[in-house]
């Protein structure tokens, strides 16, 4: 049992768990203490300094995000002193921060331009002293402008602790601190595998989405080109919030919207996800039944997932699911099936996708598969964000737009290619088509309840007509490493492997919590988008993709049978080791 | 003209060897609670072999401690002790401490700089001299002073600085 301790902030008793700091203590009783550097979902690195209280009996003023509360403690967050103290602070941050607000990716919603402003600041009291460090797109997915960067250490702790990659650390000290990658050298260089988890929760512009809007205006104003778009499962639950609406699927107006800006069809990524699963499905049944390789098998849906394996855990290539993800699914049909059906010249097909993820941008020219249309088969991804300022450029009312449903051929999708926006999802579709392709029968109830939730590394033995399926489900890149040693493990030893199938996807919570999705993610914002994500699949009539009739319709028109000659060329892709550094 | 700010870098035989013994004394190095806390001890190590922290030592350091490379990268460019560049074999150091400055230490690094055309924080190309300022040494009542190597050297003047570079170019030469 924790131990209660009771404490008065500004005269208000709270009573809170032994080991709660000052900052969380004080939420409880309505209290806002300011920060920069402390985030909700990581552990505070007490560098901004903004979050200073005044503690009675102390000298000095404490920072309220890695103070722990004691029992009779008397905490004043708020004085005239303070208040001084605190605009004292964010003036010394912003000497060193370019005034570039007018042109800069976060402008309107970063954290340094939100709290100079409640603190009225008007002039540079300091003066300036800018860095002059280049900016660093060298990824395609993120672009590092360490200039703008207040050496919070969000980034570095998501990086190194959150998603175990080490692409980025501080360098130097002193006046000379900076985020870089190791060495000075281009991000593209380094290990980072483009999750975007740092932009996600930069605070301020230092590290930003690659804003390819320009991009897909330019091909809707092409009159030479055919655009066409899809949207990620994970996007429908966000992009709300850029519009005051937390939680809501918003996937009929997105189709509506995507007409109404030009778009000549409108896909959803949930279908390729159907398509997907037809395909690692049969994998895994080729694989658990026909033993025709080696299990586990794991999920690679993920571009960031696949960017780190190919980099740290490339000895797992032969355990890879070698079907695309539903984005590039979708992309590729769009220009050979599509083209085919609706009488369209592939070459004239503008293929734009709305990701949750940045690693999306770096997947569409990952290898020779993404051409397998004959074409780049995905033109251009986006982020959440970046559709977010497309839509209020468009001037469209987007809440109050009417209802639309997509263009069926690449559009109809069903309960299981809904939830592989969320952590857990892509398995629990994936059982759902494997049970029946099995024992040939249709599940009663298609719940899995036990891959669903936050919790990082998910177990789970799967009753599949007597035969157990043991599977496991990791999110967020540092809780792969513990179930990929167990099945290294259990390799080295002879032994059966832990596993039958795996799932993994970079981000905590899965796509949902997305490094392209909308800002200021917590854990409960992320169950809440998943809530949303479940509910549609909840809703479906259809919940399995085998009982899609448009995938039923792809495969008998067009690809033959999952794992086909047609289906391998297209669907499916190649992995290779890759280096950690390039050098 | 020779652009390159660094002292010439090791010889590939060196370097092999240097690796070589990095690698022993990792192994032979006594056991530390854990792999992370001997990092330190390590990268001191690396700089005594070579001089400086060379790109091939931190590889072999990440991978026999298993430390991520960004972390020590992180390590050696915070501590002033450690170097990413090689360093010249007479490090010249001008005293920038108070006692000093006021006696013209300013003068005698600019000085230093015109005689070697080399800019503070460089080497020179034929890694002999390197230039960078220190705080103060402890003996301010000699001031201004400049330390090479260990030898330090006081109340200079500016006109006393070609002779003593001469003195290190003209041990250089014996010792060849």
């Amino acid at each position: 049992m924790y131990k209660m301790i009771e404490a008065k902030i500004n005269g208000i008793t709270v009573e809170v768990k032994e080991g709660t700091t000052v900052m969380e203590a004080a939420k409880k009783v309505q209290i806002k203490i300011p920060t920069l550097c402390k985030h909700p979902d990581l552990p505070p690195s007490a560098a901004c300094g903004l979050c200073i209280v005044k503690v009675k009996g102390s000298n000095k003023m404490l920072r309220a995000c890695c103070t722990p509360l004691e029992d009779k403690m008397e905490i004043t967050t708020n004085d005239p002193d303070i208040v001084e103290v605190r605009k004292t602070v964010l003036e010394l941050i912003i000497s060193n921060h370019p005034n570039d607000c007018l042109k800069c990716g976060r402008n309107g919603n970063c954290e340094l331009q939100s709290m100079a402003a409640d603190f009225g600041i008007r002039e540079d009291v300091f003066g300036k002293f800018l860095r002059d460090i280049p900016i660093d797109s060298s990824t395609g997915t993120v672009v590092l402008e360490p200039s703008k960067c207040i050496l919070c250490g969000r980034c570095i702790e998501v990086c190194q602790n959150m998603q175990d990659v080490w692409a980025l650390s501080f360098l130097e000290r002193g006046l000379d601190t900076r985020i870089s990658p190791a060495g000075d050298i281009k991000l593209s260089e380094s290990p980072c595998v483009k999750c975007g988890q740092c932009s996600a929760h930069c605070p301020t512009g230092a590290i930003f989405e690659k804003d390819d809007t320009q991009l897909v205006w330019d091909a809707l104003k092409n009159q030479d080109k055919y655009c066409v778009i899809q949207i990620a499962p994970a996007v429908r639950v966000a992009i709300g919030e850029a519009f005051g609406a937390t939680g809501k699927n918003l996937t009929k107006k997105l189709y509506a919207l995507f007409r109404r800006m030009g778009f000549k069809a409108v896909f959803d990524t949930n279908f390729g996800a159907d398509v997907t699963i037809m395909e690692e499905a049969s994998e895994f049944v080729e694989r658990f039944v026909h033993k025709k390789s080696e299990l586990p098998l794991i999920t690679s849906c993920c571009p960031a997932w696949v960017d780190f394996m190919e980099k740290f855990h490339s000895d797992m290539i032969n355990h890879f699911s070698t079907c695309k993800s539903p984005h590039e699914i979708v992309g590729t049909l769009s220009k050979t099936y599509y083209a085919e059906k609706a009488g369209v010249d592939p070459s004239k097909i503008y293929m734009a996708s709305v990701m949750p993820c940045t690693a999306k941008k770096y997947e569409i020219t990952r290898s020779d598969e993404m051409f397998a249309s004959g074409y780049q088969d995905i033109d251009v991804a986006i982020t959440t964000r970046e559709l977010a300022r497309m839509i209020k450029q468009a001037g469209i009312d987007f809440m109050n737009l009417p209802d639309e449903e997509a263009d069926s051929l690449l559009g109809d999708y069903t309960g299981a290619g809904v939830i592989f926006g969320a952590t857990g999802g892509v398995m629990e579709a994936a059982l759902r088509t494997a049970y029946n392709l099995v024992t040939k029968k249709e599940l009663e109830d298609v719940n899995f309840v036990n891959t669903r939730g936050l919790e990082f590394i998910k177990e789970a033995e799967i009753d599949i007509e007597g035969t157990k399926v043991k599977i496991a489900v990791a999110h967020g890149l540092s809780h792969v490493e513990e179930v990929l040693e167990r099945v290294r493990q259990a390799k080295k030893e002879g032994k059966e492997v832990p596993y039958h199938f795996i799932e993994v996807m970079a981000c905590p919570g899965g796509c949902v919590g997305g490094g392209g999705q909308p800002y200021n993610v917590t854990d409960s914002l992320r169950l809440k988008r998943a809530s949303a994500i479940y509910q549609d699949d909840k809703e479906k009539t259809v919940r399995c993709s085998h009982n899609n009739v448009y995938v039923k319709k792809l495969y008998k028109d067009f690809l033959g049978k999952p794992l086909g000659e047609k289906s391998h060329k297209l669907c499916h892709t190649e992995y290779k080791a890759r280096p950690i550094y390039v050098r | 003209m020779n652009t390159c700010t660094c002292a010439p870098e090791l010889k590939e035989k060196e370097k092999q060897d240097g690796l070589k013994e990095l690698k022993d004394f990792i192994k032979t190095g006594k056991q530390l609670h854990d792999k992370q806390g001997a990092l330190m001890n390590v990268l001191h190590k690396v700089q005594e072999i070579f001089g400086y922290i060379p790109r091939e030592a931190m590889d072999v350091v990440s991978e026999e401690l298993c430390v991520p490379t960004a972390h020590i990268y992180g390590m050696a460019t915070f501590y002033n002790f450690f170097s990413l560049k090689p360093k010249a074999k007479y490090q010249i150091y001008v005293c920038k401490g108070t006692a000093c400055y006021v006696a013209g230490g300013a003068r005698l690094l600019e000085r230093i700089e015109d005689e070697l055309k080399i800019k503070l924080g460089d080497v020179t190309p034929d890694g002999l001299f390197g230039l960078a300022i220190t705080r103060c040494l402890g003996c301010c009542g000699l001031s201004p002073v400049v330390q090479v190597n260990d030898e330090v050297f006081v109340r200079l003047v500016p006109e006393k600085i070609p002779g003593i570079l001469d003195k290190f170019r003209k041990m250089e030469k014996k010792t060849k």
